[in-house]
C-alpha cells in the first residue's frame, strides 16, 4: 500500500528527476485522463477481450470451425452444443467467430503497420525535402485521395488476385495518403523549429534528423488516426470478404460468413447476422477507443 | 481577346483570377491523367491476357500475333499509355468481354440507376442529419445531443451490406412493408418507357402511378441506408459547425439585443454555416456513389456498383477498368465541384 502510494507520488511529481521519469509522468498522466473517459474504456476492454479471445481460440472454441456436419446444418440458436447455431455446412458459427477473431485482429494489424509507415515515410520526405519533390509527392497523394477508396481497393484486388493478403496491401494502398499528409503537416512545423537547426548545426545529416528527430514527434498524431481508422479499416476489410474478394471459403472471415448466410437471411436469419454483430463489435469499440486517445493525445481536435 | 493578352509572356502579370482558374485547371488535370494512370497500370499487371481473352486458347500463333498488334501490346508503354488517355477520352474503354457490347454503353444503361439511388439516399441525409446537427450543437450536452453522438457512432461502425441484409430482414421478411431486392416488382419490369433511366422519374413522365408506387416502395429501403450513412457524417460536421457559430461574439450580442432564440440560430448562425455545409453535403455525394456498390448488391440493385462486381468476378477487365474510371471521374469533380462552391458563396475564400 505505502509503496503504492509513493509510486503514484513519483509518477505525478512537479519535479522529474530524469528524461525517463518526465516521459513515465507524461505517460501516467496521459492514463488518467483517458480512464476518466468511460466509453473509451469499454472500447479497450472489448479489445483486450477480442485479443484474448483470438489468442486463446482453440481453447475457447467449443468445436472445430473447418469441421462439418451436414446432418446438423442451419441449427437455430441455443441448439444443444451450438449456442450461436451452425451455418449452412453445419458448422459451428460461434467457433467460427472465434477464429475469425485471428484474422480480423491479423488484418488490422498488418495495415496498421503497413500504410503508417508508408505514409510516414512519403510525408515527412515531403516535407523535409521541400521543392520539386514535396510537390511530386503531394500531387500523387491528392490523386490516390481523388480516388474512391472501395472502388480503387477492388480494381487492386482484380489486378493482384483474391485473398487476404492481397486485401491487407489493396486496402494499405488506399489508406495510406491521410498519414502522409499529417506527417508532412508535422514536418514542415518542426523543420523550422531553433533545436533541428541547433543540431545540423552540430552536422547531423538529413537521415539523422528525420529518423530520430521528426519521427518521434509524429507518432502521436498518426497513432490517434491510425486508432480512428482502424474501425474503416475493418469495415474495409469485411466488405472485401463478403465480395469474395478477401479470405477465400472456408476461412472463417467474418465477411465471408455474412456472405455466405445472405443465401438464407429470411428463414434462418442467425447465419449472416451473428459475424455482423462481431464486426460491429469490434469496430465500435475502435472508434470508441480512438474518441478516448484523441482527447488525451491531441486535446486540440476535439470539442 | 483580353485572355490572350494576358498569357502572352512578359506583357503584364496575370490577373489573380485567371492563375487561379489555370492553376485548378492544371491541378484537374494532373489528377485524372494520375487517376488514368493508375487504372492504365492495374489494366497492365493482369494476370490476365487480353489477348488470350479475345482470340481463345485454340488459337493459332498467327492469329495471336495479330490480335496482339492490333491491340497495340508490342509499342512502348508510354505510346499504349497515349492510345489509352485518347480512347478514354472518346469515352472509349473497350468492349466488354461477357456480352461483347461497348463498356461505355453499358455504363450509360446502368448509371442512371446508381444515380437515383444516391441522389434519394443524400436527400434522406441531408433532410434529417442538418436539423439533427444543429439542434445536438443547440442543446448540447442534452439527451438530444447523446442521441445524435450514438445514431453517428454506430453509423461509423456499422458494415453497411449487414445493415442492408437485416433491413430486408426485418422491413421485407417479417414486416413486408417494403418491396424486395431489385427495382421494381417482376409484373411491372420494363412497363414504362425509359427516358431517363430512373424509374421514379420515367414513370412520373409517363403518369403510371402503379409503378412509381412499387418502384418507391423497392427504393425506399436502399436509399433510406444509404441515407444514414451520410446523416451520420452530415450531421456531425453540422454539430461541429454551429457550435463554432454559436461560442462567436455576434451571437450573444443577438441575444443581448432580445432577438428570440429561433431567429439567432436561423437567421444569424446557421446562414453562416451554409456554405460549409454544401462542401459536406457534395462530399458525401461522392461517398455515397462508392457506399452504393455493397448496397447495391444486397438489393440486386442493377447499377454501376452491381455492375463492377459482377465483371470482376468474371475476369471482364474492361467493364471493371471502365466502371473505375468513371466513378472516380465522378468524385473528382463532385470535390472539385465543392471546392468551386465554396470559393463562389464564401467572399473571404477569393
Amino acid at each position: 500500500m505505502m509503496a503504492e502510494q509513493t509510486l503514484r507520488q513519483w509518477l505525478l511529481t512537479d519535479t522529474p528527476s530524469s528524461r525517463r521519469h518526465a516521459k513515465l509522468s507524461a505517460l501516467y498522466q496521459g492514463w488518467l485522463t483517458f480512464r476518466s473517459n468511460t466509453m473509451a474504456m469499454v472500447g479497450l476492454g472489448i479489445l483486450l477481450l477480442l485479443m484474448l479471445i483470438a489468442a486463446a481460440a482453440p481453447i475457447l472454441s467449443p468445436h472445430d470451425p473447418f469441421v462439418q456436419d451436414l446432418g446438423n446444418r442451419l441449427a437455430p440458436l441455443g441448439t444443444e452444443g451450438h449456442i450461436l447455431g451452425t451455418d449452412s455446412l453445419g458448422r459451428d458459427i460461434l467457433s467460427r467467430l472465434i477464429y475469425g477473431a485471428r484474422i480480423t485482429l491479423y488484418i488490422v494489424a498488418l495495415v496498421a503497420l503497413i500504410a503508417p509507415i508508408a505514409g510516414l515515410l512519403v510525408g515527412t520526405v515531403s516535407g523535409y525535402a521541400g521543392g520539386w519533390v514535396d510537390v511530386v509527392l503531394m500531387r500523387i497523394t491528392d490523386i490516390f485521395l481523388a480516388f474512391p477508396r472501395l472502388v480503387l481497393a477492388l480494381a487492386f484486388v482484380a489486378a493482384l488476385g483474391a485473398g487476404i493478403e492481397n486485401a491487407v496491401l489493396a486496402i494499405s494502398l488506399t489508406a495510406w495518403p491521410p498519414y502522409a499528409r499529417i506527417a508532412r503537416a508535422e514536418t514542415l512545423t518542426i523543420r523550422s523549429s531553433d533545436y533541428i537547426a541547433a543540431i545540423r548545426l552540430q552536422g547531423a545529416g538529413a537521415l539523422r534528423i528525420i529518423t530520430q528527430h521528426i519521427w518521434p514527434l509524429c507518432i502521436s498524431s498518426l497513432i490517434v488516426r491510425v486508432t480512428l481508422d482502424m474501425a474503416g479499416i475493418i469495415l474495409a476489410a469485411a466488405g472485401l470478404g463478403f465480395l469474395g474478394l478477401g479470405a477465400q471459403p472456408p476461412s472463417p472471415e467474418w465477411g465471408a460468413m455474412i456472405s455466405e448466410g445472405r443465401r438464407f437471411i429470411l428463414d434462418h436469419w442467425w447465419v449472416a447476422t451473428m459475424p455482423g454483430l462481431a464486426i460491429f463489435t469490434v469496430s465500435l469499440a475502435f472508434n470508441l477507443l480512438g474518441d478516448g486517445l484523441r482527447d488525451v493525445l491531441d486535446p486540440k481536435a476535439g470539442e | 481577346m483580353a485572355l490572350s493578352n494576358n498569357t502572352k509572356e512578359g506583357r503584364r502579370p496575370l490577373p489573380p483570377w485567371i492563375k487561379t482558374t489555370l492553376l485548378t485547371l492544371g491541378s484537374i488535370a494532373v489528377t485524372m491523367l494520375g487517376l488514368l494512370f493508375i487504372t492504365f497500370i492495374i489494366g497492365r499487371v493482369m494476370p490476365i491476357d487480353p489477348v488470350l481473352a479475345i482470340v481463345g486458347e485454340r488459337a493459332s500463333q498467327s492469329t495471336y500475333d495479330a490480335v496482339f498488334q492490333e491491340l497495340g501490346l508490342d509499342k512502348p508503354l508510354i505510346v499504349q499509355f497515349g492510345y489509352y488517355i485518347w480512347d478514354v477520352l472518346h469515352l472509349d474503354f473497350g468492349t466488354s468481354l461477357l456480352n461483347a457490347r461497348p463498356v461505355s454503353e453499358d455504363i450509360a444503361r446502368v448509371f442512371p440507376a446508381t444515380l437515383e439511388l444516391a441522389t434519394l439516399g443524400i436527400f434522406f441525409g441531408v433532410v434529417l442529419g442538418v436539423p439533427l446537427g444543429v439542434l445536438a450543437a443547440v442543446r448540447k450536452g442534452s439527451w438530444i445531443d447523446q442521441i445524435a453522438r450514438v445514431v453517428a457512432l454506430v453509423g461509423y461502425s456499422m458494415p453497411i451490406f449487414w445493415l442492408g441484409l437485416m433491413g430486408l430482414l426485418i422491413f421485407y421478411g417479417i414486416l413486408g412493408w417494403v418491396g424486395g431486392p431489385g427495382r421494381v416488382g417482376i409484373f411491372y419490369v420494363d412497363v414504362v418507357p425509359s427516358v431517363t433511366g430512373m424509374i421514379l422519374v420515367d414513370s412520373i413522365l409517363d403518369r403510371n402511378w402503379d409503378v412509381f408506387k412499387d418502384a418507391f416502395s423497392h427504393i425506399i429501403l436502399p436509399s433510406a441506408l444509404l441515407g444514414y450513412y451520410s446523416l451520420a457524417y452530415i450531421s456531425r460536421m453540422t454539430r461541429s459547425f454551429m457550435l463554432e457559430q454559436l461560442s462567436a461574439e455576434y451571437v450573444t450580442t443577438a441575444r443581448v439585443k432580445g432577438m428570440s432564440e429561433w431567429d439567432v440560430i436561423w437567421k444569424h448562425a446557421f446562414k453562416n454555416i451554409r456554405v460549409q455545409l454544401i462542401t459536406v453535403i457534395a462530399l458525401s455525394y461522392a461517398n455515397l456513389l462508392e457506399g452504393s456498390v455493397l448496397t447495391e448488391i444486397i438489393f440486386s440493385w442493377p447499377g454501376i456498383g452491381s455492375y463492377i462486381t459482377t465483371a470482376l468476378l468474371s475476369a471482364d477487365m474492361n467493364a471493371v477498368l471502365g466502371g473505375t474510371v468513371v466513378v472516380g471521374l465522378i468524385f473528382i469533380l463532385l470535390n472539385i465541384l465543392s471546392d468551386l462552391l465554396y470559393k463562389v458563396f464564401d467572399p473571404r475564400a477569393r
